[in-house]
């Protein structure tokens, strides 16, 4: 042993300088973790203990024209967990399954709302029973990680009524998550799914909020309000529209239960949609927060086809109601005189080539000319004057009256009509092998021709305005008209005074008349290799100033007079006149 | 054995005001928002305190002769009974499967190997200070290398790597304070530098040179170089099945040391937690008892381990350094103890018994930055347990002792 006192001073000194290095070392450490690098273990130590928990904004009300609601928010629960792990909640789930009535698909969706965004709470039932809450609220301490919370439920106080154009809303989905559109959205939230709903969801879907929740390592909130002030969510500004929701609920009594088919009404000096209806209807509010899957599949086992809109989706031959579209047609290229008839008397029939062609009056109607031929729907006539007109000059007349494009209403749902872009059209389908029948039926509304109801509206929306078509307009946007033909004055009264024909004696739909109120229109029957013809009629009142077009599909109506009882009924209801008491006979 | 009460004012001073600060950091660690059974372990602390305090009064009257003549029965004593932890041990904390505490039934009554850090430090002291000269080659240390190699083997086979640390520590120490030259340091511990060295084969060739010089300089006895080359040689080998044999929570936790991101829900989150409580901390702290990370049970362990990580958080940079400052005043005030130690004896015990502590403040201090793996050794004076407030109690009786004999002393002064 060396203990030397000048050696043990030295090691003593050595030891000394270790130890002051040591602690210095530890010094520094601490001064750079806690000084230095403070700021960042500050924010990490927030976001340990402060828990975002969502706080779902309102959606926008919506309001008919005379400030009556057509959707709107009420309060209900939602249940929701945070977890740490998929294996915490598939745990936590299990737990609570018998409590909360959950099924297996309820469960899997948790889940996959859970893979989506692990860190927000995961919302377990959207809409919880007030039973549910209320034995949750019992056992609070049992599940600290539950969140209840009130949210804004959507709510269609005239369901069914309103649902052809409000939509419905509902949790969105993957793939919509992975939309660009829906960047900002977040799993578990509620969006627009179809009509106004979907079309205004920018502007109906309000800001989120986020309340902080203080909560312990394990999740569990510690106390009641949060150590951060809340961000209060901001409800969406309500969305006007110009739907007349008396005309409406009015549309909807009109159609029977047993009757089936698309209805729509507007105004045709701005394109406003008073009243749009596709029967049979579904409710919405059953859509709200999941659609049960009874509920949907007896939609979709319903022959009558309820999710299909049928004023703006679904697309039928015009049959006769596009006779004016022809008429207009051969006006406007100087092809016809007003008080001209074509070559060949109506017998009933026309002969062309090898085919015989029916009038849809196997009596006749001997000359006539526009005027009658719009009275009467005399095939023969529109048959000759097809010809007069030829298929390439009828197609670009239909093209620029916009019989191949969208209407333009503002539902993301509008199908396009059909119709040839060209003669070509027919090239193709048949190669060389086409007659010229086909200029026969095209002028007659048959044929390649398949139209909305809407964009029926929307046409005759120009013929009540001198050939100003309006864009037509659930909710106030921009109005849009378009010129879509140009006639003289002569020939729009002529065009005109047919149309108020049809709806006298003698004339297609006499039958609907209504007294006190001149009505003009055209009915229409669309062939229907399917089964039973479908029936049209399209009109508009009062004829000389017109403040409405209404038109109407009934899918295997057989013939116009009964959709024109439709029509002539809410056309009455919105000019206050009547009460019409039509007889519903078969005209 | 009746001598009157000695006091060394600086160690007692340092030693108490470390203990009233650990028990005040033990109440703070039980003031959590869910309240556990951690809100009243501070009364068993302050009683343990009490209890070491009145030990330590006890040693006081003592001679060191006295201490010296128990040695080798204390010693073997704690051998003893670390052995049976082997047979009867349980786990606790986190070193659940481990074998380190001795208990009846479910209750645990304490941790030999606490008791044995001080006996060693006696025992190799003995040893040590027997010899007339500094060891000048590795045989003449199988002696001292026994008296840590038994403990040290029965703790790894419990096995609990933290206090194997601390023996390999203490044994370096002493061997230094009795005047062992350094390149022979080197050379002892050369295998361990190997097996470290061993994942890195650049490394490991590198450090082989260098230790080759080493010898060459050195020149120990020629069968002794040649041995130490093949150990090195093997230990290099060896590492990476050693590796293997390690238990999964030990190789997790020397992963997590080397990247504590790695495993932020398993092992990593003690660190990562500890460290962010301690960096939120700032200069002065949250205030005492009200640390957010420890209230809401984000930091593990607040009253054992990590609860540097408490005093972090809670009292800020100014009361880490107050601590540390603390704990470097009583170390300093330790080595002039062992310089001025009246014996061989008495020099070597304060200088043992001050290394242990610095190797435990080192690695739990470091550990809660991440600076040092995991082990799961507690902070002298602060972490809570009652064994090790008791030794360290005992140690500083000892240490109050030999102060009172040794030069400068006014014990001394009249003897």
């Amino acid at each position: 042993m060396s203990f030397h006192p000048n050696d043990v001073a030295r090691r003593a000194r050595m030891s000394s300088l270790a130890l002051v290095l040591g602690f210095l070392f530890l010094v520094g450490a601490f001064f750079k973790t806690q000084v230095i690098q403070n700021r960042q273990y500050v924010m990490q130590s927030e976001e340990n203990r402060l828990r975002p928990i969502p706080l779902p904004a309102p959606r926008g009300v919506i309001y008919d024209r005379h400030g009556a609601v057509i959707a709107e928010n009420l309060p209900a629960y939602s249940v929701s967990i945070t977890a740490p792990t998929v294996d915490s909640l598939r745990g936590a789930l299990s737990q609570l399954a018998s409590t909360l009535q959950l099924d297996p698909a309820q469960i899997s969706a948790a889940i996959r709302r859970y893979r989506r965004a692990p860190t927000r709470p995961t919302v377990i039932l959207p809409d919880a029973s007030i039973d549910i809450v209320s034995v949750l609220e019992e056992h609070r301490l049992d599940y600290p990680r539950l969140i209840i919370q009130s949210v804004p439920k959507r709510y269609y106080p005239d369901g069914a009524a309103v649902a052809s154009f409000v939509g419905y809303t509902g949790e969105i989905t993957e793939s919509e998550l992975n939309d660009p559109k829906y960047a900002t959205y977040k799993p578990g939230q509620e969006i627009g799914k179809a009509g106004l709903e979907k079309q205004y969801e920018s502007i109906l879907h309000g800001k989120e909020g986020v309340r902080f929740d203080e909560v312990d390592a394990r999740g569990r909130p510690v106390r009641g309000e949060g150590p951060r002030p809340d961000l209060n969510a901001e409800g969406a500004p309500p969305l006007y529209t110009n739907i007349d929701l008396d005309l409406q609920k009015f549309t909807v009594g009109v159609f029977a239960d047993s009757l089936q088919g698309g209805a729509i009404a507007i105004d045709p000096n701005t394109g406003e949609v008073l009243a749009l209806y596709s029967a049979p209807s579904w409710d919405p509010n059953k859509f709200t927060g999941g659609i049960p899957a009874d509920y949907y599949k007896q939609l979709l086992d319903d022959k009558r086809r309820p999710l299909v809109n049928k004023a703006i989706q679904g697309r039928y031959p015009p049959g006769s109601t596009f006779k004016l579209a022809t008429s207009v047609i051969a006006l406007q290229n100087g092809l016809v005189g007003l008080k001209d008839h074509m070559p060949s008397p109506c017998t009933g029939g026309f002969q062309y080539g090898s085919r015989y062609f029916r009038c849809w009056d196997k009596r006749g109607h001997g000359y006539q000319d526009l005027e009658g031929a719009i009275k009467h729907s005399c095939d023969v006539y529109f048959y000759q004057l097809g010809l007069k007109v030829g298929l390439s000059k009828l197609i670009a007349g239909g093209i620029s009256m916009t019989m191949r494009d969208k209407s333009g209403i503002d539902l993301p749902e509008e199908n396009q009509p059909y119709w040839p872009y060209a003669i070509d059209y027919y090239n193709k389908k048949y190669g060389r092998n086409w007659s010229n029948a086909e200029t026969l039926n095209l002028a007659i509304g048959q044929g390649a021709n398949s139209q909305t109801v809407v964009n029926m509206a929307k046409f005759y929306s120009a013929l009540a305005t001198q050939g100003q078509a309006p864009r037509p307009e659930i909710a106030h946007l921009v109005p849009q008209r378009k010129q879509i033909y140009n006639l003289s004055k002569q020939q729009d009264s002529v065009l005109l005074e047919g149309l108020k024909a049809v709806l006298e004696a003698g004339g297609t739909a006499g039958a609907s008349a209504i007294q006190g109120l001149t009505l003009a229109g055209k009915t229409g029957t669309a062939q229907n290799t399917g089964g039973a013809d479908h029936g049209w009629f399209v009109g508009f009142a009062p004829a000389d100033h017109p403040k409405i077009v209404v038109a109407v599909l009934l899918e295997f109506g057989l013939h116009g007079s009964r959709a024109a009882h439709i029509a002539s009924a809410i056309i009455g209801h919105y000019l206050k006149v009547g009460p019409i008491t039509a007889v519903m006979d078969e005209g | 054995m009746s001598r009157p009460i000695v006091s060394d004012f600086r160690l007692l001073a340092s030693a108490g005001l470390l203990s009233l600060l650990g028990v005040a950091m033990v109440y703070s660690a039980g003031q959590t928002d869910t309240p556990t059974a951690v809100a009243h372990v501070y009364k068993s602390q302050i009683l343990w305190l009490l209890i070491g305090l009145g030990f330590a009064y006890a040693v006081t009257h003592s001679s060191v002769r006295f201490i010296e003549w128990m040695t080798v029965p204390l010693y073997a004593f704690s051998i003893f009974l670390l052995a049976l932890t082997l047979v009867v041990g349980k786990g606790a904390g986190t070193a659940a499967s481990t074998k380190s505490w001795l208990a009846i039934g479910s209750h645990r009554i304490g941790q030999p190997s606490e008791i044995a850090k001080v006996t060693v430090v006696l025992m190799l002291a003995k040893v040590l200070s027997a010899r007339r000269e500094s060891a000048r080659s590795l045989l003449d240390l199988w002696k001292p290398a026994i008296v840590v190699g038994i403990p040290w083997l029965i703790i790894m086979l419990q096995p609990d790597l933290g206090t194997g640390i601390v023996f390999i520590g203490i044994f370096f120490a002493m061997l230094f304070w009795s005047g062992v030259a350094w390149p022979l340091l080197i050379l002892i511990a050369s295998p361990a530098i190997s097996l470290i060295l061993s994942f890195s084969v650049g490394l490991w060739g590198a450090w082989f040179f260098i230790l080759l010089a080493l010898v060459l300089w050195y020149r120990p006895y020629l069968i002794e170089g040649i041995v130490l080359m093949v150990l090195n040689v093997a230990t290099g080998v060896v590492a990476p099945i050693m590796w293997e044999k390690l238990a999964p929570y030990q190789q997790n936790r020397l992963k997590t040391f080397l990247d504590p991101t790695a495993d932020v829900r398993g092992s990593g989150y003690h660190v990562i937690q500890s460290k962010v409580a301690i960096g939120s901390g700032g200069l002065f702290g949250q205030g005492f008892t009200l640390g957010t990370q420890k209230r809401l049970a984000f930091l593990p362990e607040q009253h054992t381990d990590f609860i540097f990580a408490v005093v972090g958080e809670e009292l800020g940079f100014i009361g880490v350094a107050v601590v540390l400052s603390l704990f470097l005043w009583l170390f300093l005030r330790i080595v002039q103890v062992a310089e001025r130690a009246n014996d061989s004896y008495s020099s070597l015990v304060a200088f043992g018994l001050m290394s242990s502590w610095f190797v435990h403040v080192l690695v739990n201090v470091g550990m809660t930055l991440n600076l040092m793996p995991i082990t799961g050794i507690p902070l002298p004076f602060f972490s809570y347990g009652g064994s090790f407030m008791l030794a360290s109690w005992l140690a500083v009786g000892v240490l109050m002792r030999i102060s009172g004999e040794g030069r400068g002393s006014a014990l001394s002064l009249r003897s």
